[in-house]
């Protein structure tokens, strides 16, 4: 099987290095990137199957890389940035990013997050059933079940669990899912998705104060992983 | 000096204007006191000039009768004058005394928390160097010394890190950028975590939490609450017994949400209590590792979100901390329209 091929765009030398020395060593095909044109060419002919960005970019804004990117590339991508500015990372994020990690982060976190977010890729051909070893979610069915019983949920409950296990591994902001389940109008009414996403825990988490599954991420959104 | 003037002008047949000459002079004394070389010296002068006026044969005149008066009178100009100038310049010396003195204390508490500062950032960065200088050396070591060193090199990064995320939240708060992005939260939520990223730490502490049957939501700065909890319930598993109890409860009135943190530690010196919520203050026997900045932050945190923050002991021992905010609370209940 062919290694899947990441490119790594970073101004920084140091973290270039151990990113190339994490990753290759952890069995993927790494290629590193530092300069403005250089990436976006690269990124065209190297077709990697992720990219990971920095946002901290010196000679040009990370967001507009990232806009550029998005324009013809579908893989996921992963923002790095050692701003834990959440407005940044919210734009980042509406501008296309699949996830966002801080510096400093921790490795295991780093492979963890590569490995679902290449799981997720590869299976993306839109399977109607989502599930793992204790949940399920069949979209057509419109049925949940959790360690093979079925879940009651209304009709906004199912909808948010259904777009969360969509987007398996990846963030959705506050206003993406406000917007995606209630509408346009509803875009700062954080109270529904904060009710909703409290509800739903503890339908289908093991205890809802310890989620497992829909997973807070500190005031920019939830990201759902299949346990 | 009118006033005084007055005064004497009432009693002048009494006390004679030789007396009424000594009251004048220590109202110039008073007024050199609390104004400037100025005033005072105008204060002389008039002093001087009032007497004559008023006191002296023949009164309302300026002109003065016998060669004694006269010789009084030119005693009572030099006299109010020295004494007008002595006086501002004792006052000129303790003043510079002063600022000196306080320009030193203020030099040594600069001293103190760069010594204190320096220390918590040096003290990792040469861990971290001496560990790989240490692994770079073809030294023979096995196995588990380098696991050791490789520990001391993650440890020491870890603090660093936490070091200088303190200064540079403190230095957000200083300069003013915090502007809190109020929004609905589930304060909850936000408790469970704060736990679960003090997970790392491996403490040995029990923590309970107590939150009311049906917590509503409160408008807050989600990234701001999390960081007061979360700096409230690290100091407590850094400064309290090993496998104690940690409390936190949550409680809320109409308008206000409420988080108390209780530990079993020892609680704070009673004369130090004041002083903890400051800049860089560490307690007097207090061990190494922290920056004296964790607490601060906490009360900079609520304070933005125009909270307010208390600490004190608890009767049955320990520390008790008291977070409150003012805030909108909502109860409502979407589903129940389903």
């Amino acid at each position: 099987m062919n290694k899947c091929r990441i490119l790594v765009i970073d101004d920084e030398s140091q973290i270039r290095k151990l990113l190339e020395i994490t990753l290759s060593t952890n069995d993927f095909e790494v290629k590193l990137a530092e300069n403005g044109l250089e990436r976006i060419r690269f990124a065209a002919t190297y077709q990697p199957d992720l990219i990971m960005l920095d946002l901290g970019l010196p000679d040009v804004d990370g967001q507009k890389v990232l806009q550029q990117l998005r324009e013809w590339y579908s893989n996921p991508i992963m923002i790095l940035s050692v701003k834990n500015e959440e407005s940044e990372i919210v734009k980042a994020l509406d501008n296309g990013a699949n996830d966002y990690l801080i510096k400093p982060f921790r490795t295991q976190e780093l492979l963890a997050r590569v490995r679902s977010h290449m799981r997720n890729h590869i299976k993306e051909a839109s399977e109607p059933i989502i599930s793992s070893s204790n949940f399920s979610i069949d979209l057509i069915a419109r049925i949940a079940k959790v360690n093979n019983e079925e879940v009651k949920l209304t009709q906004t409950e199912f909808n948010l669990l259904a777009i969360l296990a969509k987007n398996e591994g990846k963030v959705l902001t506050h206003q993406y899912l406000l917007k995606e389940i209630w509408g346009k109008s509803y875009s700062d009414q954080t109270q529904y998705l904060r009710v909703f996403v409290a509800q739903l825990r503890k339908k289908i988490e093991k205890d809802a104060n310890h989620p497992e599954m829909i997973l807070t991420e500190s005031g920019i959104g939830y990201r759902f992983i299949l346990t | 000096m009118v006033l005084v003037s007055l005064a004497c002008f009432a009693f002048k047949e009494i006390i004679g204007y030789k007396v009424i000459a000594f009251i004048l002079l220590v109202t110039v004394s008073f007024v050199a006191m609390f104004y400037r070389i100025v005033p005072t010296l105008l204060a002389a002068v008039l002093s001087a000039l009032i007497w004559n006026f008023f006191f002296i044969k023949p009164y309302y005149t300026f002109h003065i009768g016998n060669t004694e008066d006269q010789f009084m009178f030119f005693m009572y100009f030099v006299i109010a004058l020295i004494n007008a100038v002595l006086t501002f310049k004792i006052r000129q010396i303790e003043r510079i005394a002063n600022e000196k003195e306080s320009k030193l204390q203020s030099i040594k508490l600069y001293n103190t928390l760069l010594d204190s500062l320096s220390h918590e950032l040096k003290t990792p960065i040469a861990a971290i160097i001496g560990s790989t200088d240490a692994l770079q050396s073809n030294a023979i070591m096995t196995e588990s010394q380098k696991e050791k060193l490789l520990e001391e090199i993650s440890i020491a990064s870890l603090r660093l890190n936490n070091q200088v995320e303190n200064l540079l939240n403190m230095s957000r708060l200083e300069s003013g950028v915090i502007v809190p992005k109020m929004d609905w939260v589930d304060v909850n939520e936000i408790v469970y975590e704060v736990i679960r990223a003090l997970k790392i730490k491996s403490y040995s502490q029990k923590i309970i939490v107590t939150v009311p049957q049906s917590l509503p939501l409160f408008k807050l700065d989600y990234g701001l609450t999390e960081h007061v909890i979360y700096n409230l319930l690290n100091n407590a598993i850094i400064y309290t017994p090993q496998k104690s109890t940690i409390n936190i409860d949550l409680s809320f009135t109409e308008d206000t949400l409420q988080i108390i943190i209780l530990d079993e530690g020892n609680g704070f010196p009673e004369d130090e209590i004041a002083l903890v919520f400051d800049k860089f203050y560490r307690l007097k026997n207090s061990r190494p590792g922290g920056s004296g900045l964790g607490l601060s932050i906490v009360k900079g945190f609520v304070e933005a979100q125009n909270g307010t923050v208390s600490l004190e002991n608890r009767v049955e021992g320990g520390a008790k901390f008291v977070v409150k905010i003012k805030t909108e609370v909502s109860k409502f209940n979407p589903t129940e329209n389903e």
